[in-house]
């Protein structure tokens, strides 16, 4: 692993912590930035921006369309809007009004879409966000940008303020351990190898590059040299990274915090489909809503185990060599 | 019908684009002027219509009054620079009207008159239903219904932030009162004591498949809206001074948003198709083109000098 990598990993950090931190240093940085909520500041830790900047937060109730249009108007006003609520909500409730006036009329407001994936666990399978990516990612105009660790968080939130246009940034609820170092250096749109293998890639984002990463290892044990690339940017989709590891690995397993259907492992396969048809297994939500429970073990129980990532790959291994 | 039928006749445009700047006073003249062009502008938008075989005329004809007396005398706007930062914000909600918005803005000077034939063509800027960006002067996306309260609510939270003096102006129809988006919208605008916003109910009473009060009751909205703590304003749409007049008085509350209730006629200015649902969405044909086209040539005539 490269000196992006913590090894071993950092203590956990609560990512909505991290995103709280974030929010108050970029409202510090950017005096056009305003924050809205849907009445549920204290749990994605927006209150921090409201704490810090009072007379920029407005709490619009539990109202996610009104949410999503009152940012409109802000952004029509040339302010800079970060719109705040649950993932599954913009994913739902509110997407007409993402669709209409963020990616057909072009408002430059950014979603946060907390507690996204299974990290809002023990409410429930109504809580949990599995097809947001899904959703979002095939809207025109939209870019979506999920962050990996804390660090993630604080390197990408000031680029996704300052990225042209509506971006839908995908946050976790909870702990996640601190995968990376200072050398870590995001852009938005590109996706970055964070160790180098040439039997297979796997791709992967959110918390669960670290899984992907410990998987990583137990394959190295295995004489599997897989390369692990962090695509943090599910839209616009880094093709070209996918293309390359593609022709170079000729095996792909998707991993991500989200149903197999329409997410990163959609993406992927709508790239290689095109580009470079190349054997793929998504690790991921099966097309199932999950249950209550607590994080690790929902995680674990859903199909997104490391021991999940180790089987995706010998299966995708055992396709590849079958080609020969 | 896939060919537009002829550009109207030019020779009136100069005089159909003057303006009366914000603050002068309402005179005869000016009322009967800015009246007589409500017809003009219905009879563009009837030959819009007719000519691509598209668009919706009843909800057009009703906003007539509204649009001409914000665009042509109320709001602070300019047509060589459309996103001026302290304009006056135009959001129309009810995007479907369109194409009364599009031919006040033309005749305004945002783009040429001589583009409205292009009415929702193959590579118009005029597109079926509003998209900022693509039309100047058009300020958001329209035509899901329901929007425009809440956009205009974040307009006067920016206004009131930027400590600018700009207006935000909402015209919204009586049926997307039937959205629960504009209820969450009117509580949203009356937490926040928006001053700057100024809802405009085209309160014409129809919608798609029938009268307002037979698919979803929505009276009585005078009472309903001030249970809401917003300051209410009744005034008949289609009577240019008390538009005139209303929208002073709007600019005269402080502390609290303003809903203007204009009671008006959905169709108005065409006895057949006044009221009538069908002309929401109806199509002229030729003999009715002619009838219609008359009878607003009849309307405009009535306020001549």
């Amino acid at each position: 692993m490269g000196s992006m990598i913590r090894e071993p990993f950092g203590a956990p950090f609560l990512m909505r912590k991290a995103y709280g931190e974030a929010l108050v240093e970029l409202g510090r940085a950017r005096q056009d930035v305003v924050v809205l909520s849907a009445d549920v500041s204290n749990s994605d830790f927006s209150f921090m921006f409201e704490a810090a900047f009072p007379e920029r937060f407005f709490n619009v109730g539990i109202a996610e369309p009104a949410l999503v249009d009152v940012a409109v108007g802000l952004a029509n006003s040339g302010f800079v809007p970060i719109a705040n609520t649950f993932a599954f909500l913009f994913a739902t409730r509110a997407v007409e009004m993402v669709r209409t006036h963020l990616c057909f009329g072009g408002a430059n407001v950014k979603l946060a879409g907390a507690y996204a994936g299974l990290s809002d666990s023990f409410d429930g399978p109504t809580h949990h966000s599995i097809t947001d990516l899904a959703i979002l990612r095939s809207l025109p105009g939209m870019t979506v940008v999920v962050p990996a660790d804390p660090l993630a968080v604080r390197r990408l939130l000031p680029q996704v303020a300052a990225f042209p246009g509506p971006v839908f940034f995908r946050l976790c609820r909870n702990e996640a351990p601190q995968i990376f170092t200072e050398q870590y250096a995001p852009e938005i749109g590109k996706g970055i190898v964070l160790s180098e293998g040439g039997d297979v890639t796997v791709i992967a984002c959110g918390v669960l590059v670290a899984r992907s990463l410990l998987a990583a290892q137990e394959l190295r044990a295995l004489g599997v040299a897989a390369r692990v690339v962090e695509m943090h940017t599910i839209k616009p989709l880094d093709a070209a990274l996918v293309e390359k590891c593609a022709r170079e690995t000729r095996a792909v397993v998707t991993v991500e915090e989200h149903s197999v259907i329409g997410g990163l492992g959609g993406a992927v396969a709508e790239c290689l489909a095109g580009a470079c048809p190349t054997p793929l297994e998504r690790v991921g939500v099966n097309d199932t809503f999950a249950e209550s429970g607590p994080y690790p073990e929902l995680l674990d129980k859903y199909g997104m185990s490391v021991g999940d990532i180790v089987a995706a790959v010998r299966r995708v291994l055992g396709r590849k060599a079958a080609q020969r | 019908m896939s060919e537009p039928h002829q550009t109207p006749d030019s020779s009136d445009i100069p005089i159909m684009r003057r303006v009366y700047p914000y603050g002068v006073r309402h005179t005869p003249e000016m009322i009967a002027d800015l009246s007589r062009r409500a017809y003009e502008y219905r009879a563009q938008v009837l030959r819009m219509v007719y000519g691509r075989g598209s668009g919706h005329i009843g909800g057009a004809f009703s906003a007539a009054e509204i649009l001409t007396a914000l665009c042509f005398h109320h709001l602070r706007i300019d047509p060589a620079n459309p996103l001026w930062e302290d304009r006056d914000r135009l959001v129309f909600s009810k995007g479907h009207g369109c194409a009364m918005l599009y031919t006040v803005l033309a005749h305004r000077g945002f783009f040429p008159v001589e583009e409205l034939p292009s009415f929702r063509a193959l590579n118009s800027r005029l597109q079926g239903h509003p998209e900022p960006g693509k039309t100047p002067g058009v300020e958001v996306a329209a035509g899901p219904l329901g929007h425009g309260v809440a956009i205009g609510a974040g307009m006067a939270l920016g206004a009131r932030l930027a400590e600018s003096r700009r207006r935000i102006y909402v015209i919204v129809g009586d049926g997307e009162l039937n959205a629960g988006l504009i209820w969450e919208s009117l509580l949203v605008g009356s937490k926040f004591g928006l001053n700057h916003l100024k809802v405009i109910i085209d309160y014409n009473g129809v919608q798609q498949t029938g009268s307002t009060a037979r698919v979803l009751p929505t009276e009585p909205i005078v009472a309903k809206l001030e249970t809401f703590h917003w300051h209410v304003i009744e005034i008949h749409g289609h009577n240019m001074a008390e538009v005139l007049d209303a929208l002073d008085r709007a600019d005269e509350i402080h502390g609290r948003p303003v809903a203007i209730v204009a009671r008006t006629t959905k169709g108005k200015g065409v006895s057949f198709m006044e009221d009538s649902p069908y002309w929401h969405g109806g199509i002229p044909t030729p003999q009715q083109f002619e009838a219609a086209l008359a009878e607003l040539e009849q309307g405009a005539r009535q306020w001549a000098a």
